[in-house]
């Protein structure tokens, strides 16, 4: 409200200028403001009229039709569940989809008579009248205006009965639920977990967006890493019901924003291929592309059904299935740490090599054991190799040889070549609880145990034994580095993210890790070593051999149990099975360019050789065999062979 | 010291109908808390009580003392304010997504409510020393801006969008009624039709979705769309006379949000019909008319701002809250004055109202 400038210029001799500005800066007194607050209290009487003129719009002009709306409480929220993206592989084949689940439900409010109600229900979905009382029970207050899940899942015989007598049963509702269904049964069940309903911790911790309680989440593998991709937005609408809890009238409605769909970089034919290969044994497998870091195949034994988690487990399945002693939720492929046998050798070698302990030429000769400090070391062939070169040692994956090379390069030196081709730490693959395996160092040692390294320990750690413990996917980034020439690629299991109209929101790029301390002349002589093993005659792998295809790679046979000094090798058939050594192959080809490599652990296989060796020929055979470039590479080989 | 005046001169009427609208809080939250199993815990109306009579000893402490102390001492109530807005941000109590709480002992204050009060203090000072007929121009606008300001973020970081916006409410409020100076009045208004288009050009897609789901609560059928739905038909089915205290349906089956707090005139509405509400909107009108005319008798600039800004602060709280769960305003969380559930809001308005009666006794007093 305007205050009114009192003028009244009198005096017109005087300073006119003088006036105005006394006149202009005229201190508020209290008429002034008495005026402002007239203004004010008309303000708030004219804000006030339009709250009640408002007021009697709603209540007198409106009022019946609110109360009617109010009588039913008719107008509801209706959720729209969003359906959660599919995983596919790397050609786009479907390994996860949503399927119809037909749920039946009730709202005790709208079920009128509620009694007879249930009795139709319970004949028609043949479920005992008791089960159907007991979830509507003790439901009162705005829960009576809640649905109320009674049975999951019924068939389709079901539901046309139900749909049949829909007038029979007031207050009954046939919901289509959206349910994981995994494709494959048991198919790359680590990598692509399963989900659970969302506790109040991870309710509390934020990361969920647009979730409630109840809700499912990825909380496993790649259901898990990728779950704010997969889950999409809920939407719902608004309704209004009538006495029968029918909706007459859709007044808004929110559409659902599905999840985006994710391409991973697995190969399914690969995948299931070592899936089979794994069935009867304990172990791992992991195939990667050497020239992207992707994953082709990451297979873990024994694996479990996802589906049994979709459904639901009771308690006890759940408790049964943890104290599983084989442990069948661990991802052996980025869990399991085990030692590294003989296929550390390539490391060793290597380190040798670049360290100038030994070159193409040096010679060792081996007896069949090695004497160090008084002490024996014997070599896997009792009666001894002969005189070797590096890369024959390689071959016949000689213990003698290396024990000197480790012995002369030192076990810092051995430790920080293996740390530099990615052993020891975790590679930074998108799955959970990665472990990171050890190399062992002098200072290591001290520090664990208080205890300075013995000069015998670097013997042992030089084939493999001793402390040094990997993972089958570290050993994958080893062989595979080899492959590429030295340059390491971060391991890959996402292509990309698209969403459910296609457009792609995220594309994974092969990201390079770094370069191997590796010169290309060392680089020579150990892909020559890994060829040999399997080409050679004397080489450990010969089973791996397949006419056409061309492959390197190292066996090893990891001891579970120390081998005692003095004690005698035991006769093998003696062994009980769980102390039966693991047996490893890692492998690449086509040698000369490598398309893929391959990490396998075969838990108490005994030896590399028989047991892992040819499950990697079969892995390497799936993937270069099933395409073009297989096809003409093994033409190529069937007319160089004769 | 004491003066016989100050009882012949006390204002028994506000005090009355302070008392009043206590009342009727109570009893309808009484209410909110007897239906339906959903509904808050009955603990509600004893706490509630607790707080109405701790609010009526602090409006007792806050008419002891000469009002004119708050003006000397303007300064350090704003600082202390300020400093423990900030410590809110640090130290406060983390609540389904803000921190408005600062734990101090077994009590719980939340210095937003009390920022309110100390924003119309701190603005009351500045304003009634530099109040010249012609208005305030740009350049003294600038201090109680900036004094305005400082609070508004804090509260926002909370954040606390509703007290954060009663806040320029009230300071909007009160510099009008000190006036601005024409072509200052101008230049606001071209600043803004400047500036408005401007930020929101830059503003991100989400963020826009978020100012027009709150200017327009129908964009948003799920949240806030259906809560304005639901308080509409409980108001609307409330009808003439009411359905009667403890039968609102509406709010026994919870169909209303935070029917307690911001939401519990819905709850009266439907009980009392248009006949309740009538006669509750107009004892807060007398309530805010007896504000002014309280300003209007005070020869003390300073008391004559002071009142204007408290009647002001229970205006705007009055107006958004039924505003708003009518359907007329943005859904803000801001509670209404003496009914809705909240120790810190209670408090705060019996202190407003102690400072009325402070002012209101102490009119006879010249310099």
């Amino acid at each position: 409200m305007q205050g009114s400038e009192p003028a009244n210029p009198t005096d017109r001799q005087n300073d006119v200028l003088g006036d105005v500005l006394s006149r202009y800066l005229k201190t508020a007194d209290s008429e002034w403001y008495k005026q402002r607050i007239i203004g004010a209290i008309i303000c708030a009487l004219a804000v006030f009229a339009v709250l009640l003129i408002r007021l009697f719009f709603l209540q007198v002009l409106k009022g019946e039709e609110y109360s009617r709306l109010s009588e039913n409480n008719s107008i509801r929220l209706q959720t729209i569940d969003a359906p959660r993206g599919m995983i596919f592989d790397r050609s786009g084949k479907l390994m996860v989809d949503n399927r119809p689940s037909f749920d039946v439900s009730i709202i005790p409010k709208d079920a009128r008579p509620l009694g007879p109600t249930l009795d139709k229900l319970s004949k028609l979905l043949s479920v005992p009248k008791e089960e159907l009382n007991s979830k509507v029970a003790g439901q009162t207050g705005i829960l009576t205006y809640q649905p109320i899940t009674l049975k999951q899942d019924i068939g389709r015989r079901s539901l046309a009965f139900v749909e049949v007598n829909k007038y029979d049963l007031p207050g009954i509702m046939v919901n289509v639920e959206l349910r994981r269904l995994y494709i494959h049964k048991q198919a790359a069940t680590h990598l692509l977990g399963y989900l659970g309903e969302i506790n109040s911790a991870e309710l509390k911790s934020g990361k969920y967006t647009n979730t409630r309680s109840g809700d499912l989440i990825g909380k496993y593998g790649a259901e898990k890493v990728f779950d704010n991709f997969l889950r999409g937005k809920r939407g719902g609408r608004q309704v209004e019901v009538n006495a029968n809890g029918q909706v007459v009238k859709i007044l808004k409605t929110v559409n659902a924003r599905p999840g985006n769909n994710i391409y991973l970089t697995i190969d399914l034919e690969v995948q299931n291929k070592a899936e089979e290969l794994l069935k009867d044994v304990l172990g791992a497998i992991v195939a990667i592309e050497p020239a992207s870091g992707q994953i082709l195949a990451l297979a873990s034994s024994p694996s479990f059904d996802q589906n049994a988690f979709v459904r639901g487990m009771s308690h006890g399945q759940w408790e049964a299935f943890i104290a599983n002693p084989l442990k069948p939720l661990t991802n052996r492929a980025v869990q399991g740490e085990y030692p590294p046998a003989s296929t550390y050798k390539i490391l060793t070698a290597i380190a040798g090599l670049e360290e100038g302990v030994i070159d193409e030429n040096t010679t060792f000769t081996c007896p069949g054991f090695y004497k160090f400090n008084n002490r024996e070391y014997r070599c896997w062939k009792k009666g001894g190799h002969g005189t070797l070169s590096v890369v024959q040692a390689i071959a016949e994956s000689c213990d003698v040889f290396f024990y000197q090379v480790g012995q002369g390069v030192g076990i810092d030196r051995l430790a920080w070549y293996a740390r530099a081709c990615g052993l020891g730490s975790r590679t930074g693959i998108n799955l959970d609880n990665e472990t990171q395996g050890l190399i062992p160092t002098a200072a290591w040692k001290k520090r664990r145990t208080g205890i300075e390294w013995q000069e015998g320990e670097t013997l042992s750690v030089a084939i493999g034994q001793g402390f040094n413990l990997v993972t089958p996917l570290q050993m994958t980034g080893l062989i595979s580095g080899l492959a590429n020439d030295g340059i390491k690629y971060k391991p890959e299991i996402l292509g990309r993210i698209e969403t459910a109209d296609g457009q792609v929101i995220k594309k994974t790029e092969p990201q390079v890790m770094g370069q191997m301390p590796i010169s290309p002349k060392t680089m020579a002589l150990v892909k020559e070593g890994l060829w040999r093993v399997v080409n050679s005659d004397r080489g450990t792998a010969k089973g791996a051999r397949f006419p056409g295809i061309d492959i390197s790679g190292k066996t090893g046979t990891a001891q579970v149990v120390s081998r005692k000094e003095d004690e005698d090798e035991p006769d093998e058939e003696d062994i009980p099975d769980h102390l039966k050594p693991h047996a490893w192959f890692v492998a690449y080809a086509p040698s000369a360019d490598p398309k893929i490599a391959v990490a396998v652990v075969v838990e108490h296989g005994e030896h590399g050789s028989g047991a892992a060796a040819p499950i990697a020929r079969e892995v390497i055979k799936a993937y270069l065999l099933k395409d073009q470039l297989g096809k003409r590479l093994l033409a190529n080989g069937k007319e160089a062979a004769p | 010291m004491f003066d016989r005046r100050f009882v012949q001169y006390f204002d028994w009427g506000l005090l009355g109908l302070a008392l009043l609208l206590g009342c009727i809080g109570l009893v309808t939250l009484y209410s909110v808390v007897s239906a339906g199993e959903q509904t808050p815990e009955k603990m509600l109306v004893i706490k509630q009580l607790i707080w109405f009579c701790a609010g009526i000893v602090f409006m007792v402490l806050s008419f002891l003392f000469n009002y004119k102390f708050l003006d000397r001492w303007a300064h350090t109530i704003y600082a202390v304010c300020i400093f423990l807005l900030i410590s809110v941000l640090f130290f406060g109590k983390y609540v389904s997504g803000s921190r408005r709480w600062l734990m101090i002992g077994p009590l719980s204050i939340q210095p937003s409510e009390l920022i309110k009060i100390v924003v119309i203090i701190i603005l009351a000072h500045y304003y009634s020393r530099h109040a010249y007929t012609r208005g305030f121009t740009l350049r003294e606008l600038f201090k109680p801006t900036v004094l305005v300001i400082i609070p508004f973020l804090l509260i926002v970081r909370q954040p606390d969008l509703g007290t954060a916006l009663l806040v320029l409410l009230i300071a909007g409020s009160m510099t009008v009624f000190v006036k601005i100076e024409k072509r200052a009045v101008l230049s606001i208004i071209g600043f803004c039709t400047i500036i408005i288009p401007l930020v929101w050009f830059f503003l991100k897609a989400y963020q826009k979705r978020r100012i027009l789901t709150f200017l327009n609560p129908d964009r948003d059928p799920l949240g806030a769309g259906y809560h304005i739905i639901q308080s509409k038909i409980a108001i609307g089915s409330g009808m003439m006379t009411g359905k009667g205290y403890l039968k609102g349906t509406q709010n026994a089956l919870s169909f209303l949000p935070e029917q307690h707090t911001d939401f519990i005139f819905s709850v009266f509405a439907e009980e009392w019909g248009f006949t309740g509400s009538l006669i509750v909107i107009l004892i807060f009108l007398i309530l805010i008319i007896w504000a002014l005319n309280i300003a209007y008798g005070c020869r003390d600039p300073f008391g004559t701002i002071l009142a204007v800004g408290i009647s002001a602060m229970i205006f705007w709280q009055v107006v958004v809250n039924i505003g708003m769960v009518m359907g007329l305003m943005p859904v803000v969380g801001i509670p209404l004055p003496f009914i809705s559930y909240g120790g810190s809001s209670i408090v705060t308005v019996m202190i407003s109202i102690g400072f009325l009666i402070n002012i209101s006794m102490r009119r006879f007093i010249l310099e």
